[in-house]
This record gives C-alpha cells, structure tokens and sequence, in this order.
C-alpha cells in the first residue's frame, strides 16, 4: 500500500477515508490503550461499527467474533483495529470483484440504476472514462428522460470522454429511448452500451414497473440483456441502503453496486452488512466528481481504511 | 436480521401493554430495544444516548408506575420527546398563521436564501420547490439563480425548472465564478423588483475547505436571511459530521428535509435537529414541484419510531381514491353486499396507492401484518395476478360466487394464466373479508379497522389480511 506514487488513487482513498476513520480510530485509541476486553469495552467497539453505519447485527456479530478469541485479554489499540479490520476484510473479500466486460458480447449492455441523487450520471461518465482507457467503444443512452437537464448532463460526460450519446426530448419514453440506443450500439458495434436511468424511489411502484419495462423492452433485441445492471449506491446512506438493494435485486436482478461519496467523511460502512446479507460484487467506488474518480473495490484497503490503519 | 423499528417497538409495548404495572427493570429493557431500533433507524449513536436518558428519566418511577397503562405512558413518554427533540414546538414549521412556510423573509428586499448541502441531496429541485411555495403563498416575486458552476448541466437543470414552475431564473454567463453570479443575482433582482432571490450552491463536502470558503464568501457577500441546509432523509450516521460541520463553517438558519416521499425511517432529521439545534423547516415528499411541506414533527416522530405515517398515508389515500365510490363501497360492506367487482375495485385502487408494502408501513400498528403479508407472499404482483383471477370471470360469477365449481374454476385459472389452487385462495380470501364486513358493520361506523387506531378510510382494506 506503501509503494503507491503520491497523490495515487490509494492515497486519496486513503485521504478520504482516513478522514472518515479518524472519527473512527480515535476513540478506539482512546478507548484502548491497553485495557482489558471486558463487556463493556466490546459493547463499546461495538457502537463506534455502528456508528461507521454497519448496522446493529453487522456490529455485533464482528465484535463478537473478536470477543470470542480475546475475551478478557488485556488489548491495546492498535491490536484491536487490525483484528476488526480482518474481520471486515474477512465479509468483504467475496464481493470485492472489479467491473469486467465481456467484449464478445458488442454492446455488453450495462442498465445503472438507483434511487434520486446517487450518482448515477456522475457515475456512468467515470466509468466510461475508465473503460475508454482499456480501448474499448463506449456509447450512453440518456435514459433518464425526467429530471431536468439530466439529458444535457449525460451529452457534457459523452464529450468529457469522447462517447456517443443517444437522447430523445426530455419526457420521452426511456424504455423506447434504451432500445433504440441498444439497436444502434449493436449495429455499429460498440464494445459497451451504459444506459443512464432516472433516479427513483424504491418504494414507488410505478417508477419501479418502469424499469422493469426498459428490461423488458431491450431484451426484445437480446434476451440476455441487460448484461450487467449495476446500482448505485450513496455512502452517506444509512439503513435503507438494505431497502434499497432489496426491492432493486428483486425487481431487477442486480448484478453489483457502485459506492460513491466515499471522499466525504461518511464512511459506507453498510456495504459490510450489505455484503453479509446479499453477497452482490462491489464493482466500484466513487471517490471524487473528476472524471478519474472512480476505483475498484478493495476489501483489504477499504477495510484498513474503516479502521484508521493505513 | 433486520426487523423494522415498527415491529421491534410493536413487541416491545406489546409487553408493556400487557401489564399492569412496570418496574425499572421494565423500563431499562425497552429502552435498550429502544436504542438498538432507533440506532437501526439510523439515528446517531450520540442523540440516541441522550434520547434514551431523557426518556429513562422521565420514564422510570412514579409518573409511569402510577399511570393505569403503564405500556402507553412509555410511547406517549417516548413519543413526546421526540417531538420535543424534534423541535415540535419551537419549530417555525408547527406555528400556524404567522408564516406559513416557516421560511424567514423578513428584511428589504430582495432577501437571499442560500441552499446548501452535499452532492445529490436535492438542492435543486429543493431551490424550485421553495421558489413556488414563496411565489404562490406569500405572492412575492422570485428569482433564482444557480451558483453550481461544476456539476455538468446544473445550471440547465435550474433553469428547466423554474420555467416549469413560472419562476425567474438568472441568465446563465458562461465561466462565471459563483461569487460574481451571486452578486448579479442580487443586482438584477433589485433591479426587475424581486422580493426573493434564491442562491442554489454547487453540492459540497463539509471537509473540501476550498468550497466551502467559496459559500462563506456567497454568504458575506449576500447576506442570506436563511442559509438552508438540505439533507437527504436516507442519511446515515454521517448526517451529524455533516451537519454540524455546515452549521459551524456556513452558519446554516433550518434544515430541508428531502425524499421523506421515500421508506426510510429518518432518523437523520433527528440527529440534524439534535447536533445543530436549528429547525427543521421544511420536507420534501415528492418529485413534483408542489411537493414540499412544513415540517410536521409528529409524522416524522411516527416514522422514527415506527408507529407509521398516518397523515401521509390518509393524503395517499385522498389523492387516488374517488371519495364517492368510496362511500358506496362502504355502504355495501355494512350490508354486507360485497362482491368480487368491489374486491377487484379495491385491488385496482390498492394498486394504484403505490407499492403495497410502503403502503403498510404507512399504517400505525401493522408491522406484524406486514410481516404475515411477506410471508404469505402478499405484494404487488400478486395482487395483479388477483386482478386477472376475477377478470377471467363472468358478470355473473363475480356477482354470485357460489355458482363456481370446479370447471368454472378450471376455465378461470386457464384464462388468468394462474392455477387452481390461486382461484381458490382468492375466493377464500373473498369469503373471510364478507364476514369480517358483516361483523365490523355491527360494529357500527366507527372505522373499519379501528381496533387498529388507524382510522383507516373505507375501501383501503387489502384483501387477505386477517
């Protein structure tokens, strides 16, 4: 982790976090200069997880695994942040898996959904970039056709990294919009096509049938489309992160998340109980509004991070 | 793993309920209960701690044990005070008549309000929403004006909006520093006579020095009479960093509360409210631009703890239910004329209320039956497959039942792409909710499901539910 040039992706990770992990580590510190792991102490620990957001059940069951081998003990600081961040690490790794495309595919059809003010856009823009950089033909689909401007947001990120963009008018139907896009992306044999959805609350069950019909519509040209359908995830989210992987994975088959914010001192510690209860790849992480700004997942580097260990 | 706040505090005062008198011990197990939930509803750990003190005080000893239902003294104790944190009192939003918006306008105009916030909490549409509430409420001219000069398009997005709400925006100048907008904002404002001018800021890290430095200098430059921060109900533990970090370097006056529309419990605005001790001013509940409210501390305290949004969900049921039909549909559940036409018509309003477990969780008391529903695989799609069931009958079979035997069913099942076994559940389903009617219209009027203290309108009852 050391080796990484400054001013590296790692570094400003790194930088992101520690701010998060700050708040975190400091307290353990305090909490833990050497003193003996009793109730109270592991009750402690206990809330400084939840206070990262993991969740009540995450919290516990990490603490209590670390009670179990060091119950009594007498533990300082540092002991106990690493033994929890290879506790976290332990339910991350699974679903630490970066993006890939499946190049045969032409386009490997990737649907990016989430609830309003995810990062949606902000996201498929990164990604192209990234993919760009592997050489790979890249086209967006503006398929939010309701909020204002969403449009014009996704064409200024087509030109930021040189894709093609297919829009209709604002208010058009998306699903007609994804398909059009997919017949186009097929014809001239794009390497990918990211189709940009509206935000939408995973509790309205219209927006939600919604993008069941761009499904729907798209696999009228391939029935294994969408290839990928990624969901975007907000780190500053709480709890109702699990309300919304849930109703999304249910509805439309999920096949990783996106975290973004994760330069801001919330600290997206719901993706570890995430990654317990629904065991979906963590495909990337958004760590800035620059067009580089998006990382794989690391769950040794992220885990390390949550706990203020570098 | 995860049980919602509701049925963890349904259980809890399930327990308390059924005493007669409690003791400390009582007390201290609810309150940790309590405290996991509300930690689950994702208030912070600090306001959780000073919430349950607050409430052991005054929860444990006589006022409790002298009280006849010792179990609801506890809710109304828990209740009370997280109105009270809440700010149900002080809050500019609950006082009526004085203005409703709770927005602070008074001084010469035209008066600046900033909107402040990080990326993607609804600042935007926030800044329109206000701009119409102002212009259509108080008839004060508005102008807005985006300061956003990063996010890509976010000065079109401004300026869509406001054409959609009838409010003036500034013109866009290209690679204008946000100050210099700011100013122009206000110049043209007190030119062309606005009352209001309302400075929408770019989304922003509490921790980026650099930007925030940029809004403190809007700030001075401009002299807002309210600096709103507006923060996303879905917020996490973070919303105290966030929040009190807005407070100290921008000098925020009230909170906006965005996306309350959405099933998260909230709890944020009570960490908010807790850590910055400034009003939630106002919430946003939908995507339309008429869509903002004032900030009612006891919904968003129901919520929180899980006794359900009753306001929402009676306005829900006003907007898309036909009070006519409604009143007849009642009438011939009394009389216990009921028919499958009227249950297909409940089913088609159901669903048009929206996705039915949100709807549940709407309803004060219904956790458990929200969770018999999951279990029972009551949800939308089923519900659309009950639709096609009667569908596939006859005008005559939906009226008269019986004359369903077996090959009528079979044909119904064919036709509905649905089986036997699912026509037969639907019309047991039917059968339970005619009795259920006959019995509840000898109970007279009073709410259908008043056992349930929702007061729950006529026609909303969901089929199967027992």
């Amino acid at each position: 982790m050391n080796e990484e040039p400054k001013g590296g992706w790692l570094s400003r990770l790194k930088q992101g976090l520690s701010r998060s992990a700050a708040k975190l580590a400091d307290p353990i510190t305090a909490a833990f200069t050497k003193r003996r792991l009793d109730a109270a102490a592991i009750e402690e620990l206990e809330e400084l997880l939840i206070g990262a957001d993991l969740g009540v059940a995450t919290a516990s069951k990490i603490t209590g695994n670390f009670a179990r081998t060091r119950f009594d003990k007498e533990v300082d600081s540092d002991e106990v942040r690493t033994a929890l961040a290879e506790e976290i690490e332990k339910i991350l790794e699974p679903v630490a898996k970066p993006f890939t495309v499946d190049t045969d595919l032409r386009p490997h059809v990737v649907l990016v959904c989430g609830v309003n003010g995810s990062g949606k856009t902000t996201s498929i823009g990164k990604l192209a970039w990234q993919l760009k950089a592997q050489g790979l033909t890249v086209m967006m689909a503006a398929a939010d056709t309701f909020r204002a401007a969403a449009i014009e947001q996704l064409q200024i990120w087509g030109e930021r990294t040189d894709s093609v963009v297919i829009a209709g008018k604002p208010g058009a139907d998306a699903a007609g919009l994804a398909y059009d896009a997919f017949a186009q992306a097929k014809r001239q044999g794009v390497d990918v096509l990211l189709i940009d959805t509206a935000g939408r609350l995973q509790n309205k069950a219209d927006l939600m049938a919604e993008l069941e019909k761009i499904i729907r519509v798209i696999r009228k040209i391939d029935e294994s489309a969408p290839h990928d359908c990624l969901l975007v995830l907000d780190a500053t989210v709480g709890q109702n992160a699990h309300s919304q992987v849930e109703v999304f994975k249910d509805l439309v088959d999920v096949s990783g998340l996106m975290l973004t914010k994760l330069d801001g001192t919330a600290r997206g510690g719901v993706v570890v109980a995430l990654a317990e209860k629904f065991a979906l790849p963590v495909n990337a992480i958004g760590v800035g509004e620059g067009v580089d700004d998006m990382r794989p997942f690391e769950a040794r580097a992220f885990a390390r991070s949550l706990m203020g260990l570098s | 793993m995860f049980d919602s706040l509701t049925s963890k505090l349904g259980d809890i005062f399930d327990g308390l309920t059924k005493r007669g008198a409690l003791s400390e011990g009582d007390v201290d197990a609810a309150l940790r209960e309590i405290r996991l939930a509300l930690l689950e509803a994702d208030v912070a750990l600090d306001v959780v701690k000073d919430f349950i003190e607050a409430v052991r005080q005054r929860a444990v000893g006589e006022e409790v044990l002298r009280s006849v239902t010792p179990g609801q003294m506890v809710i109304k104790i828990v209740h009370d005070n997280m109105v009270e944190m809440l700010g149900g009192d002080g809050s500019a939003g609950d006082a009526p008549g004085l203005d409703e918006t709770g927005v602070n306008l008074a001084g010469p105009p035209p008066v600046a309000i900033m909107m402040v916030g990080l990326q993607g909490s609804g600042k935007t549409t926030t800044s329109a929403k206000l701009a119409l509430r102002i212009q259509k409420r108080e008839k004060k001219k508005v102008m807005m004006a985006s300061l956003d000069v990063y996010r890509p398009a976010a000065q079109q997005q401004l300026a869509v909006l406001g054409e959609q709400a009838e409010v003036v925006t500034l013109p866009m100048v290209m690679g204008e520093q946000p100050l210099a907008i700011a100013k122009r904002a206000m110049d043209s404002a007190r030119r062309e006579g606005c009352d209001v001018v309302i400075l929408d800021t770019a989304g922003r890290l509490h921790i980026d020095q650099e930007l925030m430095d940029e809004v403190a200098k809007v700030s001075a430059a401009t002299n807002p009479i309210e600096t709103l921060l507006v923060a996303d109900a879905m917020t996490g533990q973070d919303a105290v960093t966030m929040a009190r970090e807005f407070n100290e370097k921008v000098g925020i006056t009230g909170i906006v509360l965005t996306r309350v529309d959405g099933d998260a419990r909230g709890g944020a605005a009570l960490s908010m409210r807790a850590v910055t001790g400034k009003p939630i001013k106002l919430m946003g509940v939908g995507e339309k631009l008429d869509e903002l409210e004032s900030f009612q501390a006891a919904r968003v305290a129901g919520r929180i703890m899980g006794q359900g949004d009753v306001v929402g969900l009676v306005e829900k049921a006003a907007e898309t239910i036909n009070k006519e039909d409604a009143e007849k549909l009642a009438k011939k559940m009394m009389k216990g004329q009921f028919s499958l036409n009227d249950m297909a018509d409940q089913l088609a309003q159901i669903r048009k209320m929206g996705d039915v477990g949100g709807l549940m969780g709407m309803i004060p008391g219904i956790s458990k039956m929200k969770k018999q529903m999951a279990e029972t695989n009551i949800d939308d799609k089923m519900i659309v497959r009950q639709q096609a069931i009667i569908s596939s009958m006859t005008a005559g079979e939906r009226e008269k039942p019986k004359v369903l035997n077996g090959s009528r069913r079979r044909r119904i099942a064919a036709g509905s792409g649905t089986s036997v076994q699912e026509v037969n559940r639907l019309l047991k389903q039917f059968k339970q909710m005619g009795t259920m009617m006959k019995k509840m219209g000898k109970m007279g009027k009073k709410g259908l499901l008043g056992g349930m203290g929702g007061g729950m309108p006529p026609g909303m009852m969901p089929p199967g539910m027992r």
